[in-house]
């Protein structure tokens, strides 16, 4: 079981945690005015990345809040965590 | 030291750390014999002279003991008493006294009652985490210590040491004063755990161990007490030292399986710990000059020991070549064995010997003991995927890279063992060389494997199962890999080793379960009423984890015939529910309109406060997920009422919006679920039993409309009430603070009395709605149902610019006519119930099903028997239903097809002339 770095909690068990998949998938502005296909790609497509990914984690047992991690997919190794809003350093 | 030999037993005299002063009695396969405390059932067993245990699962040949401990791959028992257990090594078992113990013919059996003892487990944090107590274990661990950190030391036998038998000296003095010394110095620390008999299972990411410590098996039962017979550890360690040893690795050669074929320092260590000289007549095969520590010490216990040594040159270091009592053959191999005539069990009696001169030669024994070289103990290092290499002086795998936070430490990395000739088997007949002796897996097995065009150990192991039994391959491992090698011909480090995987000694699963099993295995959770509901006689149903009453059965009565009273109560009296397990979120905030306008598909922002609206809830892809009311409290406060198996997940999908896309709102949710009873007093006549219990109200239609709500009080406790209904009764949903849930609740029933108020359950509850067509998601949705798809195209905003979903309707599949929708179905023979699940076909004139493929157009979600109807009914998706009303089709029911006709989802009260009174 992983340690997870909550960035507001710290280091927490990771039963504590829900995934949330791909992080920085924005919710179109206008999705009136997408194709199908494009509101198709938002609605369902996401990367499967082999390597450094960035996705979304909720805190979910804990204090219960969303933030962003960069995880490796190979080794499941977090690099780094961040809230939301932040940007990756 | 003295060497007496006990009469009548394999016991020597000035051997043994055992309290010979005490006896305990046992039985073995029926036969009473004694041991001492500090034995196990393997040195007392082998101490009486008990050298056959049982036979093996496949041919039926007879097993003992090979090995002092958890690496033994044959000396499996039964226990019986105290504590019924099966496939236990009689090596890793304390002996206590009064025990039954049984050897293992094949398989083991289940106990037939169910075990009393309690498991638990505790967590530790530390700095460093120490795993085995030998003396590099016991180094790091004090070195720690010293260092100011948290440390943990945990080893799985009974005393530390490790593998020091006590005649080493180490620094000067006896390795003895030596472990006594560390330990009496580890015990000054304060933040020092130490436990024995704990077994470090597996390794997992971020210093994370779970380690199982037996705690009173080996106690007489007057002193187990109320602890709990096994206890897991969960330690997070910033450093994990993996200090585990190693595993002496046999070699093989024909009949290599018989009783009283044993690895050679387990001889040693029966000496040394249990006072158990395991042979008088020794033949040990080697090949390396480790070993010649058990030739020395056992001859010196008084036995008369045969070295057969492989290597031509015979031992390598001065010391070990001249050892009284001993006589060494260099360049020699044991190429079979011969089974001992006199006790005609399959035991060792001879080893067939060939010389450097090429001759044959028997030489008679009772014990033939094999030590081809260490394997490193890296079980713990590969759990955390660190990578092992071979190493051709050891002939085995040990750590190669280093790993973040793990350390390998002491004989685990290789260190310390003398290398010596690599050899893994002799030449001779394979299918009698056993490899993995508990499964019965031979060289044969190998090379059948191999032959097949297996090339990875890991489809070799599949194959062959060898590693595949409770030892997991602690002593066979290693072998097999270096046969399937010299087979294929390829060098073993290119072939590699199999993975090591948790966990690395069997572990029961009541330990892993702890005290989460029976009551404790989920949490139930019950409203403030489910008192009040047992004395009722309800019958529960398990709603999540929530125990809701499903129908309150009258005497005699099964639950159709109960739900049919309680929903003809409703409709022409007046029924009581217990809805408090409706999820419920208040929503507060300047932005909380805003927030409920994007979430739900209808506008919630035009509520008024004092006034509840319907609202469907449907994720991106515009499927819905959840539906139930909303009430506006203020104009920045909402209560937001979810479905009982939906609340959880609505609350986090509500937040996952707020927090991810739409920071910038103003607004907080918080879960009142459990703070709100909640009780719909339902049917015709629930007005007079509302007028009478809160006097103060105007609760005609006119004061207290449909879709309202207005708070009042009942003796000092404020009570809301508000006009839903999910029957299509009148009805008034009274909330009160849970606390005040009892005491209202029968108010309502006293008030009630007169007009025989009916409490009614799920079931019924279930029945009402969908006689009016009221979906319930997750049942009569899957995840693939739009609001349109339901009939509910009236609850989607076409004024708002966007909500979570809206821009999923205009997709072009989504427009699709022959999407499935909700429809109601009536079989016409007016009394088939149509099973929940069934497919529908489209009507066959002749009555029988067409031959397969036969088109599927929807199946049947709800099916109830209607008191209001006086006939079963059903709900069904159906495609492009809503055109089909009045069609008849076919339910494969069985091996019959019921004909059923389409309907309106809504089948009683369609004009809603009932909800208002
Ligand atoms: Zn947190």
């Amino acid at each position: 079981m992983q340690l997870i770095h909550c960035p507001w909690c710290g280091p927490r068990e990771e039963v504590e945690f829900h995934y949330g998949g791909q992080a920085h998938i924005a919710y179109p502005e206008y999705p009136s005015a997408l194709s199908d296909e494009s509101w198709a790609h938002y609605v369902f497509f996401r990367d499967n990345t082999k390597g450094e990914f960035a996705e979304r984690w909720s805190h979910s047992s804990g204090c219960r809040r969303w933030f962003n991690a960069v995880r490796d997919t190979r080794t499941y190794t977090f690099l780094k965590t961040y809230k939301i809003g932040e940007v990756a350093q | 030291m003295s060497s007496e030999r006990v009469d009548g037993s394999s016991r020597v005299d000035g051997y043994g750390r055992l309290d010979r002063s005490r006896t305990l009695r046992f039985t073995f396969d029926g036969q009473p014999y004694t041991g001492h405390p500090g034995d196990t059932i393997a040195s007392a067993l082998l101490a009486n002279g008990v050298v056959v245990l049982g036979s093996s699962v496949k041919l039926g040949r007879s097993r003992g003991i090979s090995a002092s401990w958890t690496e033994d791959a044959t000396g499996l028992i039964q226990i019986e008493e105290p504590f019924p257990e099966p496939m236990l090594l009689a090596s890793a078992v304390e002996l206590v006294d009064g025990m039954v113990v049984r050897g293992l013919n094949g398989q083991g059996r289940l106990a037939e009652v169910p075990d009393a003892a309690r498991y638990d487990r505790r967590h530790h944090h530390v700095d460093t985490l120490v795993v085995g107590a030998g003396p590099a274990g016991l180094r790091a661990a004090l070195a720690a210590a010293r260092r100011g950190e948290r440390v943990a030391l945990i080893d799985d036998r009974p005393e530390a040491g490790g593998s020091l038998t006590g005649s080493e000296t180490i620094d000067g003095r006896s390795s003895r004063h030596f472990v006594a010394s560390v330990l009496a110095d580890l015990a000054e620390y304060p933040d020092v755990l130490h436990l024995q008999r704990t077994t470090a299972f597996g390794h997992y990411d971020d210093g994370f161990v779970l380690a199982l410590e037996r705690r009173t098996d080996h106690l007489p039962a007057t002193e187990a007490g109320n602890r709990s017979r096994q206890r897991v550890h969960r330690i997070r360690a910033q450093r994990v030292v993996v200090a585990t040893g190693a595993h002496e690795r046999p070699i093989v050669f024909a009949d290599n399986d018989r009783p009283g074929i044993m690895l050679a320092a387990s001889a040693r260590d029966f000496l040394h710990r249990y006072g158990v000289l395991v042979g008088r007549e020794v033949v040990l095969f080697t090949s390396h000059d480790g070993a010649y520590d058990t030739a020395r010490d056992l001859a010196a216990a008084g036995a008369s020991v045969t070295v057969v040594e492989a290597r031509p040159q015979g031992p390598a270091l001065e010391g070990v070549r001249a050892i009284p009592g001993a006589r060494v053959i260099p360049g020699a191999r044991v190429i079979s064995t011969l089974a001992d005539q006199e006790h005609q069990d399959g035991r060792i009696g001879a080893a067939v010997v060939i010389d450097a001169e090429g001759h044959e030669f028997f030489v008679n024994c009772d014990a033939l003991l094999l030590s081809g070289g260490w394997n490193p103990t890296a079980h713990l290092f590969s759990h955390v995927r660190g990578a092992l290499a071979y190493d051709s002086q050891l002939g085995a795998f040990k750590p190669a890279q280093s790993v973040p936070g793990t350390e390998v430490v002491g004989a685990a990395a290789g260190e310390g063992i003398q290398p010596g000739l690599v050899i893994w088997r002799v030449p001779g007949p394979r299918e009698r060389q056993f490899v993995d002796v508990q499964r019965d897996s031979t060289v044969a097995d190998i090379a059948r494997a191999v032959g097949a065009g297996l090339r990875s150990v890991e489809h070799v192991k599949r194959y062959t199962t060898i590693g595949t039994a409770h030892d997991q391959g602690k002593t066979s491992g290693m072998i097999a890999a270096g046969i399937t090698a010299e087979l294929m011909n390829r060098p073993i480090e290119e072939l590699g080793t199999t993975t090591f995987r948790p966990p690395y000694v069997p572990v029961a699963f009541a330990a892993l379960a702890g005290r989460e099993r029976g009551e404790l295995f989920d949490p139930a959770r019950k409203t403030a009423l489910h008192e009040w509901h047992v004395k009722a006689g309800a019958v529960f149903e398990d709603v999540g984890q929530w125990k809701r009453a499903r129908h309150y059965p009258k005497p005699g009565e099964d639950m159709e015939a109960a739900v049919l009273r309680e929903c003809a109560a409703v409709r022409t009296g007046v029924g009581i529910l217990d809805g408090s397990t409706l999820g419920k979120i208040d929503v507060q905030g300047p932005d909380a309109p805003a927030l409920l306008d994007l979430m739900y598909t209808n506008m919630m922002s035009s509520l008024k406060v004092g006034s509840v609206r319907y609202g469907v809830m449907c994720g991106v892809d515009g499927m819905v997920i959840d539906d139930g009311t909303v009430v506006r409290l203020a104009e920045d406060r909402y209560m937001v009422i979810t479905t009982t198996g939906g609340a959880a997940k609505i609350l986090d999908w509500m937040e996952e919006w707020v927090q991810t896309e739409w920071p910038h709102l103003k607004v907080k949710l918080a879960s009142v679920t459990e703070q709100w009873a909640v009780f719909p007093v339902v049917g015709p006549r629930s007005r007079e039993v509302i007028g009478e219990v809160f006097g103060d109200l105007d609760v005609s239609n006119e004061a207290f409309g449909f879709m309202t709500w207005r708070d009042t009080e009942l003796g000092g406790v404020p009570v809301r009430l508000a006009r839903i209904s999910f029957s299509g009764e009148l009805a008034y949903e009274v909330n009160v603070n849970a606390w005040y849930a009892e005491a209202v609740w029968l108010k309502l029933l006293e008030a009630g009395a007169k007009h025989n108020i009916t409490p009614y359950g799920t079931e019924t509850m279930h029945v009402l709605r969908a006689e009016k067509g009221y979906p319930i998601i997750g049942q009569d949705t899957d995840g693939t149902v739009t609001p349109q798809d339901l009939g509910m195209g009236w609850a989607v905003s076409k004024k708002k610019p966007d909500f979570v979903g809206k821009r999923s309707f205009a997709r072009a599949e989504n427009q699709n006519p022959l999407r499935k929708q909700l429809v109601g179905l009536l079989p016409t023979d007016e009394s088939t119930k149509l099973p929940e699940g069934s497919q529908i076909v489209e009507f066959a004139a002749d009555g029988v099903l067409p031959a397969p493929p036969v088109p599927m157009l929807g199946h049947v979600t709800s099916s109830y028997r209607s008191a209001a109807l006086g006939r079963p009914f059903a709900l069904a998706l159906l495609k492009g239903g809503r055109e089909r009303i009045g069609d008849v089709v076919h339910v494969p029911v069985g091996e019959q097809l019921v004909a059923a006709q389409i309907t309106s989802a809504v089948l009683v009260d369609p004009e809603g002339a009932r909800r208002d009174g």
